[in-house]
């Protein structure tokens, strides 16, 4: 299998999907000329032309409004969005249009959209430009939110996202476009939508994670390893539909679950995965679940604080050893 | 000012004490350092001195029943001082002796309910496995967070054999570990002592899980004994040295040349102990207890001696301080005042040996191929097969009979 990186299984995962379908387009602010801010859609313009390939305006809701219309009429668009924090400015396409398309016009149309973005913090961007957001829009009945961990779930995952009639999220993290990792050349790999995955089996502690969270989960997990702690690491993928069937039967053995996430805890990830293992596994709970996240402040800009901000290796250590108190 | 008195950390693994006896009831006086209860340990009895004086208020537990370490047993305060027990200690109080104050216009507790004798913190998967398998959770020691109980608890709890305290009501039990033995109306049914219950756990553990191997080797005694009354000559009598103190001294100094006979096996290691603590059996009322003599390699003859006396005997009246049973290393056991010549000892867990020490007899021997009477004693080793082999074993008796037979060596 090739080696490469996210950016460039996701530039590959696209260019498969607009050779396989001329319904696929590309649109969004520097994608087509510059190939896209992290290389993500590099090449696309001199292999399919302008017609499939465009730059827009620097007006997020543009860039989602007009992906909608184009959506509803036949095309199955690829928007880009150059970071999360801007998709607040595309927050009625998002939340009012895309996702409730289909619904509220009785299902006569449907919204096959794709809106790629970035996430996360990390590169000293500063408190309005390194938020872990996907999860608000994971709120919404009628979106659907995928996160990627490695480069093959990238291309998979995309790829999913793309043939499906629903609109999608597609939120990539910032730090981990030069992650390498093996990739399927199968122009077919598409993963199913709403399915987790075990990263890492273990039969002492339920580590529950997505995006980049996985890998500093699964480095966590290789250290506990040498003191015989044995860490489940799963890999939630799509925080909407949510599977968390892989999670339950994981934690009915260890009966300890972290729930590892980049964002803040308050109203986020963990918390919402902790509710539905005391929901779902009460009689299973042996520990308080732990939540892993990011310090409730407006992240930082120095480097030092930053670092502080986020969650570490050492944190999901830390908190594994608590759950297993 | 009211102080709550919890159940007291006595020895390092102690995670609960039974309260034997109550010596202060309710509204008696007590003096700081004055004994307020017996505490009985997997170990041994132990007074409790009170570390403030005042009156007790109230106690919140009956005599008999086994308490968590740091949960509440009593209230001391001052004597004019009013007093909620309740509400201090969290705990309702225990059969109140002598006219309570007038409790407070609460809802009277209605009959049906279980009375809330202190919650018993567990989590939802230990709750559920208790009931699955008809365990009283008040039974099961709590290692989580606050004494809470979680999963392994209970797993450990049923994987031990049944503990010896009041059985619970009627439930399915996993099978126990021994058969049931039939009980006529003649039999006497001997309900185990705390320290009966360890003493049978422990060693059957020991005899189960260790491959043990046993040598016996016979010292010349003459010149141990011989030396023994030179120095006894020097000492008062509360200070003389005794036969076992000089075995206990020769296996501290073998001990340094061999230490995979001062370890612990550990599953994927051999644990070597960094220091030599010698522990000595004695025979007490229930059983049996093990008394220790720290660094034993170095300490002077004379000061083992004087060390080792005081805690036989305050092991004997039930009386051993915490320090006293804890932390042997390796551990010798006599019967030589019993005239036993010879016999094999169980490997007391998790050390690698155990010496079983005979009698000191005048036997005949045969010197240059003649018959002469002679001084012998009988030594057997048993040793964990994990951890050595019988020809270190060997070397070891070896060392130890060189020390005894060239006795200047235990003096320098």
């Amino acid at each position: 299998m090739p080696v490469m990186t996210i950016a460039k299984s996701i530039a590959q995962a696209i260019a498969e999907e607009m050779e396989r379908d001329p319904s696929v387009v590309v649109l969004g602010e520097e994608v087509a000329a510059a190939g896209g801010t992290y290389g993500a859609t590099s090449g696309l313009l001199d292999r399919f032309g302008e017609e499939r390939v465009k730059d827009t305006p620097i007006s997020e809701g543009v860039i989602v409004g007009a992906a909608v219309g184009a959506a509803m009429n036949g095309l199955r668009p690829v928007a880009e969005i150059m970071g999360i924090n801007f998709a607040f400015l595309a927050m009625d396409m998002i939340v009012n249009h895309a996702a409730k398309v289909h619904s509220m016009f009785g299902g006569q149309f449907r919204c096959p959209l794709v809106v790629r973005t970035t996430s996360g913090g990390g590169r000293q961007l500063a408190a309005t430009h390194s938020q872990t957001v996907e999860h608000l829009f994971a709120h919404f009945p009628g979106l659907k939110v995928v996160c990627p961990s490695t480069p093959a779930d990238a291309k998979g995952l995309l790829k999913a996202a793309i043939r499906t009639d629903d609109p999608v999220m597609f939120v990539e993290q910032a730090t981990m476009y030069s992650l390498r990792g093996e990739v399927p050349e199968d122009k077919d790999f598409v993963l199913p939508i709403g399915k987790s995955d075990v990263k890492r089996r273990g039969r002492h502690v339920t580590v529950v994670a997505y995006s980049k969270m996985v890998d500093v989960s699964l480095k966590a997990a290789a250290e506990l390893a040498r003191d015989g702690v044995e860490c489940e690491v799963i890999d939630l993928r799509w925080l909407r539909p949510l599977d968390l069937e892989p999670v339950f039967e994981s934690f009915k053995q260890t009966n300890r679950a972290v729930v590892v996430e980049e964002s803040w805890p308050t109203y986020g990830v963990g918390a919402e995965i902790a509710a539905r293992l005391y929901e779902e596994c009460f009689d299973y709970v042996d520990a308080p679940i732990q939540r892993v996240a990011q310090k409730e402040v407006p992240l930082p800009y120095a480097a030092n604080l930053e670092k502080a901000a986020l969650p570490q290796v050492a944190d999901v250590v830390r908190a594994v050893r608590i759950a297993l108190k | 000012m009211a102080e709550v008195v919890p159940m007291p950390k006595l020895g390092f693994d102690m995670t609960e004490g039974t309260l034997v006896r109550k010596l202060k009831q309710v509204g008696d006086a007590v003096a700081k350092g004055e004994i307020i209860a017996e505490i009985e340990t997997d170990k041994a009895t132990v007074e409790l001195e009170a570390y403030l004086g005042g009156v007790v208020k109230g106690w919140v537990v009956e005599e008999g029943t086994p308490v968590p370490v740091g949960s509440p047993m009593l209230v001391i305060a001052e004597p004019d001082e009013a007093v909620d027990v309740a509400a201090l200690t969290g705990v309702q109080a225990a059969a109140p002796a002598s006219a309570a104050a007038p409790a407070p216009a609460a809802a009277p507790a209605p009959e049906t309910l279980p009375a809330p004798a202190g919650r018993v913190s567990a989590s939802p998967v230990a709750r559920k496995m208790a009931a699955d398998h008809g365990l009283d959770l008040a039974r099961i020691t709590g290692s989580g967070p606050n004494g809470r109980i979680v999963k392994r608890d209970v797993e450990a709890f049923m994987k031990a054999a049944p503990a010896p305290l009041p059985a619970p009501a009627p439930a399915p039990r996993p099978a126990p570990a021994i058969a049931p033995v039939p009980v006529t109306a003649e039999d006497q049914a001997v309900p185990l002592t705390r320290l009966r219950a360890i003493i049978a756990r422990r060693m059957a553990e020991s005899a189960q899980t260790v491959p043990a191997i046993y040598l016996t080797i016979a010292v010349d005694m003459a010149a141990a004994m011989a030396l023994r009354k030179q120095i006894n000559a020097l000492l008062p009598d509360e200070r003389k040295v005794s036969v076992n103190d000089l075995v206990v001294k020769a296996t501290g100094l073998a001990l340094r040349q061999f230490p995979n006979l001062n370890a612990s096996f550990g599953g994927d290691k051999v644990i070597r102990k960094s220091r030599i603590n010698v522990g000595v059996a004695v025979a007490v009322e229930a059983g049996l207890l093990t008394v220790v003599t720290r660094d034993t390699d170095v300490k002077p003859l004379a000061q083992l001696a004087a060390e080792i006396k005081p805690m036989i005997a305050r092991a004997r009246e039930g009386k051993v301080q915490p320090a006293d049973i804890e932390g042997s290393t390796f551990t010798v056991s006599n019967l030589g005042m019993y005239d036993i010549e010879h016999f094999t000892a169980i490997i007391n867990l998790p050390e690698a040996g155990i010496l079983a020490v005979g009698a000191v007899k005048e036997v005949p021997v045969v010197k240059n191929g003649q018959l002469a009477p002679g001084v012998r004693m009988q030594m057997t080793c048993a040793a964990d097969h994990r951890v050595t082999d019988g020809a270190e074993v060997a070397q070891f008796l070896q060392a130890i009979k060189r020390a005894l037979e060239e006795p200047l060596r235990l003096l320098v």
